[in-house]
Protein backbone atom coordinates (compact mmCIF):
# COMPACT_ATOMS: atom_id res chain seq x y z
CA UNK A 1 0.00 0.00 0.00
CA UNK A 2 1.65 3.20 -0.55
CA UNK A 3 0.25 6.55 0.08
CA UNK A 4 -1.04 9.12 -1.92
CA UNK A 5 0.26 12.15 0.01
CA UNK A 6 3.18 12.11 2.12
CA UNK A 7 4.67 14.37 4.89
CA UNK A 8 8.34 15.35 3.66
CA UNK A 9 10.91 16.52 6.04
CA UNK A 10 13.72 18.32 4.88
CA UNK A 11 16.12 19.47 8.06
CA UNK A 12 13.62 21.61 10.13
CA UNK A 13 10.98 22.45 6.84
CA UNK A 14 8.37 19.61 6.81
CA UNK A 15 5.89 20.20 4.14
CA UNK A 16 2.89 17.66 3.04
CA UNK A 17 3.18 17.02 -0.42
CA UNK A 18 1.74 14.38 -3.18
CA UNK A 19 2.76 11.26 -3.87
CA UNK A 20 3.62 12.78 -7.88
CA UNK A 21 6.57 14.95 -5.57
CA UNK A 22 8.24 11.98 -4.42
CA UNK A 23 8.19 10.20 -7.33
CA UNK A 24 10.12 13.25 -9.32
CA UNK A 25 12.81 13.39 -6.05
CA UNK A 26 13.55 9.35 -7.37
CA UNK A 27 13.83 10.32 -10.28
CA UNK A 28 16.13 13.63 -9.91
CA UNK A 29 18.17 11.65 -7.60
CA UNK A 30 19.91 14.56 -6.77
CA UNK A 31 19.99 14.34 -2.43
CA UNK A 32 19.13 11.19 -0.61
CA UNK A 33 16.08 10.10 0.08
CA UNK A 34 14.85 7.67 2.56
CA UNK A 35 10.67 6.59 1.48
CA UNK A 36 8.03 4.98 3.80
CA UNK A 37 5.33 4.37 1.35
CA UNK A 38 3.04 2.82 4.28
CA UNK A 39 3.42 5.57 6.74
CA UNK A 40 3.82 8.55 4.07
CA UNK A 41 6.75 10.00 5.48
CA UNK A 42 10.47 10.62 3.55
CA UNK A 43 13.34 12.67 4.59
CA UNK A 44 15.93 14.16 2.24
CA UNK A 45 19.31 14.10 3.48
CA UNK A 46 22.41 15.83 1.93
CA UNK A 47 24.66 14.42 -0.46
CA UNK A 48 28.32 13.37 0.06
CA UNK A 49 29.34 16.07 -1.67
CA UNK A 50 28.45 18.52 0.46
CA UNK A 51 29.49 17.10 3.25
CA UNK A 52 32.95 16.01 2.00
CA UNK A 53 33.70 19.41 0.53
CA UNK A 54 32.70 21.19 3.53
CA UNK A 55 34.71 18.60 5.84
CA UNK A 56 37.81 18.70 3.39
CA UNK A 57 37.66 23.18 3.41
CA UNK A 58 38.63 22.30 7.09
CA UNK A 59 36.49 25.23 7.95
CA UNK A 60 34.67 23.14 10.87
CA UNK A 61 30.51 23.38 9.82
CA UNK A 62 28.46 25.51 12.57
CA UNK A 63 25.66 22.99 14.31
CA UNK A 64 22.98 24.83 16.74
CA UNK A 65 21.65 22.00 19.78
CA UNK A 66 19.96 22.55 23.12
CA UNK A 67 21.78 21.84 26.44
CA UNK A 68 19.67 20.02 29.10
CA UNK A 69 17.89 22.89 29.93
CA UNK A 70 16.83 23.29 26.09
CA UNK A 71 19.33 26.14 25.65
CA UNK A 72 20.49 26.35 22.71
CA UNK A 73 24.00 26.57 22.07
CA UNK A 74 25.50 27.07 18.74
CA UNK A 75 29.09 25.95 17.36
CA UNK A 76 30.45 29.92 15.81
CA UNK A 77 29.59 31.76 18.86
CA UNK A 78 32.93 30.05 20.70
CA UNK A 79 35.22 31.30 17.11
CA UNK A 80 38.11 33.23 19.12
CA UNK A 81 38.40 29.80 21.27
CA UNK A 82 40.25 26.79 20.79
CA UNK A 83 37.34 23.96 20.96
CA UNK A 84 37.74 20.75 21.96
CA UNK A 85 34.48 18.79 20.24
CA UNK A 86 33.57 15.72 21.78
CA UNK A 87 31.02 13.72 20.76
CA UNK A 88 29.74 10.83 23.25
CA UNK A 89 26.28 8.52 23.98
CA UNK A 90 24.55 6.77 27.07
CA UNK A 91 24.94 3.62 24.81
CA UNK B 1 37.32 13.96 32.40
CA UNK B 2 36.53 16.41 29.59
CA UNK B 3 34.75 19.21 32.68
CA UNK B 4 38.45 18.70 34.49
CA UNK B 5 40.24 19.57 31.84
CA UNK B 6 38.06 22.30 30.61
CA UNK B 7 38.60 23.87 33.68
CA UNK B 8 42.39 23.70 33.78
CA UNK B 9 42.81 25.44 30.12
CA UNK B 10 40.19 27.94 29.84
CA UNK B 11 42.13 30.58 30.92
CA UNK B 12 43.98 29.67 27.55
CA UNK B 13 41.32 30.58 25.28
CA UNK B 14 39.74 27.42 25.37
CA UNK B 15 36.24 25.06 25.84
CA UNK B 16 34.96 21.72 25.77
CA UNK B 17 31.86 20.97 23.89
CA UNK B 18 30.03 17.97 24.22
CA UNK B 19 27.70 16.47 22.35
CA UNK B 20 25.46 13.54 23.62
CA UNK B 21 24.12 11.54 20.05
CA UNK B 22 21.27 9.55 22.64
CA UNK B 23 18.10 9.50 21.75
CA UNK B 24 16.37 11.75 24.19
CA UNK B 25 17.78 13.89 26.94
CA UNK B 26 16.98 11.77 29.79
CA UNK B 27 19.06 9.64 28.42
CA UNK B 28 21.89 11.63 28.60
CA UNK B 29 20.98 13.00 32.24
CA UNK B 30 22.27 10.97 34.20
CA UNK B 31 26.18 11.55 32.93
CA UNK B 32 25.52 14.81 32.44
CA UNK B 33 24.30 15.91 35.95
CA UNK B 34 26.98 13.42 37.09
CA UNK B 35 29.94 15.19 35.68
CA UNK B 36 28.38 18.67 36.91
CA UNK B 37 30.11 20.55 33.40
CA UNK B 38 30.76 24.41 33.56
CA UNK B 39 30.89 24.00 29.34
CA UNK B 40 28.60 23.43 27.02
CA UNK B 41 26.80 19.95 27.37
CA UNK B 42 24.32 19.47 23.97
CA UNK B 43 22.26 16.64 23.11
CA UNK B 44 21.81 15.67 19.64
CA UNK B 45 18.63 13.17 19.51
CA UNK B 46 18.96 13.59 15.45
CA UNK B 47 22.60 13.39 14.94
CA UNK B 48 23.67 16.59 13.52
CA UNK B 49 26.88 16.73 14.95
CA UNK B 50 27.71 12.96 13.37
CA UNK B 51 26.29 13.75 10.00
CA UNK B 52 28.07 17.38 9.59
CA UNK B 53 31.29 16.10 11.19
CA UNK B 54 30.91 12.16 9.27
CA UNK B 55 31.10 10.74 12.97
CA UNK B 56 30.57 6.99 13.20
CA UNK B 57 31.32 6.20 17.14
CA UNK B 58 31.48 7.18 20.48
CA UNK B 59 33.71 8.68 21.70
CA UNK B 60 35.00 10.67 19.11
CA UNK B 61 36.99 13.89 19.50
CA UNK B 62 37.52 17.05 17.23
CA UNK B 63 39.93 20.08 17.61
CA UNK B 64 38.52 23.13 16.23
CA UNK B 65 41.10 26.38 16.30
CA UNK B 66 40.09 30.20 16.95
CA UNK B 67 39.24 30.67 13.24
CA UNK B 68 36.70 27.83 13.25
CA UNK B 69 39.21 25.68 11.57
CA UNK B 70 39.05 21.76 11.94
CA UNK B 71 42.80 21.42 13.21
CA UNK B 72 42.69 17.43 14.22
CA UNK B 73 40.32 15.50 12.62
CA UNK B 74 37.56 12.70 13.90
CA UNK B 75 39.73 10.55 16.69
CA UNK B 76 38.71 8.32 18.91
CA UNK B 77 39.94 9.37 22.69
CA UNK B 78 38.11 8.80 26.17
CA UNK B 79 38.23 11.16 29.19
CA UNK B 80 39.36 8.38 31.33
CA UNK B 81 40.95 4.60 31.25
CA UNK B 82 37.12 2.88 32.07
CA UNK B 83 37.86 1.25 28.58
CA UNK B 84 41.13 0.81 28.36
CA UNK B 85 41.04 -2.91 29.19
CA UNK B 86 39.03 -3.26 25.93
CA UNK B 87 40.17 -0.40 23.68
CA UNK B 88 43.91 -0.20 23.89
CA UNK B 89 43.61 3.40 24.47
CA UNK B 90 44.96 5.31 27.46
CA UNK B 91 43.49 8.75 28.48
CA UNK B 92 46.50 10.40 29.66
CA UNK B 93 48.50 10.98 26.30
CA UNK B 94 44.97 12.34 24.35
CA UNK B 95 44.93 14.87 27.36
CA UNK B 96 48.41 15.64 26.85
CA UNK B 97 47.75 16.34 23.55
CA UNK B 98 45.50 18.79 23.86
CA UNK B 99 46.87 20.66 26.60
CA UNK B 100 50.28 20.85 24.58
CA UNK B 101 47.94 22.29 21.83
CA UNK B 102 45.46 24.47 23.59
CA UNK B 103 49.26 26.05 25.41
CA UNK B 104 50.37 26.39 22.21
CA UNK B 105 53.58 23.78 22.94
CA UNK B 106 52.60 21.90 20.00
CA UNK B 107 53.28 21.62 16.07
CA UNK B 108 50.19 21.83 14.21
CA UNK B 109 49.26 19.33 11.21
CA UNK B 110 49.65 20.63 8.00
CA UNK B 111 46.35 21.25 6.32
CA UNK B 112 47.62 18.31 3.74
CA UNK B 113 48.34 16.36 6.59
CA UNK B 114 44.91 16.81 8.22
CA UNK B 115 42.82 15.93 5.25
CA UNK B 116 44.99 12.73 4.71
CA UNK B 117 43.98 11.95 8.17
CA UNK B 118 40.40 12.40 7.39
CA UNK B 119 37.69 10.21 6.69
CA UNK B 120 34.64 11.63 3.82
CA UNK B 121 31.62 10.43 4.09
CA UNK B 122 30.43 8.32 1.35
CA UNK B 123 27.38 8.37 -1.15
CA UNK B 124 25.95 5.15 1.46
CA UNK B 125 26.97 6.80 4.02
CA UNK B 126 24.70 9.86 3.29
CA UNK B 127 21.95 7.54 2.38
CA UNK B 128 22.41 5.87 5.96
CA UNK B 129 21.79 9.10 7.07
CA UNK B 130 18.85 9.93 5.39
CA UNK B 131 17.35 6.42 6.70
CA UNK B 132 18.25 7.12 10.32
CA UNK B 133 16.33 10.74 9.92
CA UNK B 134 13.47 8.90 8.78
CA UNK B 135 13.56 6.41 11.57
CA UNK B 136 13.69 9.12 13.79
CA UNK B 137 11.28 11.08 12.60
CA UNK B 138 8.84 7.87 12.72
CA UNK B 139 9.90 6.80 16.22
CA UNK B 140 9.02 10.49 17.44
CA UNK B 141 5.82 10.33 15.83
CA UNK B 142 4.84 7.17 17.79
CA UNK B 143 5.55 4.77 14.94
CA UNK B 144 8.07 2.87 16.62
CA UNK B 145 7.93 -0.62 14.01
CA UNK B 146 8.07 1.17 10.60
CA UNK B 147 11.06 3.47 12.35
CA UNK B 148 12.79 0.04 13.13
CA UNK B 149 12.80 -0.89 9.51
CA UNK B 150 14.56 2.67 8.65
CA UNK B 151 16.84 1.84 11.22
CA UNK B 152 17.92 -1.71 9.83
CA UNK B 153 18.10 -0.22 6.50
CA UNK B 154 20.74 1.95 7.12
CA UNK B 155 22.58 -0.19 9.61
CA UNK B 156 23.12 -2.00 6.27
CA UNK B 157 23.74 0.83 4.07
CA UNK B 158 27.07 1.74 7.10
CA UNK B 159 27.65 -1.52 8.28
CA UNK B 160 30.80 0.58 10.69
CA UNK B 161 28.48 3.35 11.48
CA UNK B 162 28.03 2.49 15.65
CA UNK B 163 25.86 5.71 16.40
CA UNK B 164 23.46 3.88 13.59
CA UNK B 165 23.50 0.34 14.45
CA UNK B 166 24.44 0.73 18.51
CA UNK B 167 22.89 4.44 18.64
CA UNK B 168 19.01 2.77 17.27
CA UNK B 169 19.17 -0.25 19.54
CA UNK B 170 17.33 1.91 22.52
CA UNK B 171 14.52 2.48 20.13
CA UNK B 172 14.58 -0.93 18.54
CA UNK B 173 14.20 -2.33 22.15
CA UNK B 174 17.55 -4.04 22.07
CA UNK B 175 19.94 -3.57 24.67
CA UNK B 176 23.03 -1.98 23.23
CA UNK B 177 25.19 -4.07 25.52
CA UNK B 178 23.47 -7.33 24.82
CA UNK B 179 23.67 -9.76 22.53
CA UNK B 180 22.87 -8.08 19.06
CA UNK B 181 25.74 -5.51 19.98
CA UNK B 182 28.14 -8.72 20.79
CA UNK B 183 27.17 -10.19 17.59
CA UNK B 184 27.87 -6.42 15.66
CA UNK B 185 31.27 -5.82 17.11
CA UNK B 186 32.53 -9.38 16.67
CA UNK B 187 31.26 -8.84 12.52
CA UNK B 188 33.22 -5.45 12.64
CA UNK B 189 36.06 -6.93 14.21
CA UNK B 190 36.31 -9.47 11.47
CA UNK B 191 35.85 -7.51 8.67
CA UNK B 192 38.91 -5.57 10.09
CA UNK B 193 37.58 -2.54 12.18
CA UNK B 194 36.41 -0.50 9.34
CA UNK B 195 36.60 3.48 10.14
CA UNK B 196 38.99 2.73 13.14
CA UNK B 197 41.57 4.97 13.06
CA UNK B 198 42.95 6.58 16.04
CA UNK B 199 44.94 9.43 14.77
CA UNK B 200 49.33 9.62 16.00
CA UNK B 201 49.79 11.34 19.39
CA UNK B 202 51.64 14.30 17.29
CA UNK B 203 52.76 15.02 13.85
CA UNK B 204 55.60 12.99 12.22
Amino acid sequence: MTAESFTLVDGDHVSAVPASVIEALVAAGDRPLAIDRDEGVAYLGETALVRATRLASLEAPDFSLPDLDGRVHSLSRYRGQKVLLVAYASW
Amino acid sequence: MWQALHEELRDFGFTVITVALDKSADDARPWIEAARPSHPSLIDTGHVVADLFNIVNVPTILWIDERSRIVRPNDVAFGTDTFKHITGLASAKSLAAVRAWVRGEAAAFTAEEIRALQSLPTADDQQARAEFALGDWLFRHGRAEAAARHFVRAGELAPHDFTIRRGTMPMRGLDPMGPEFRTMLAEWTAAGRPYYRPLPDTRG
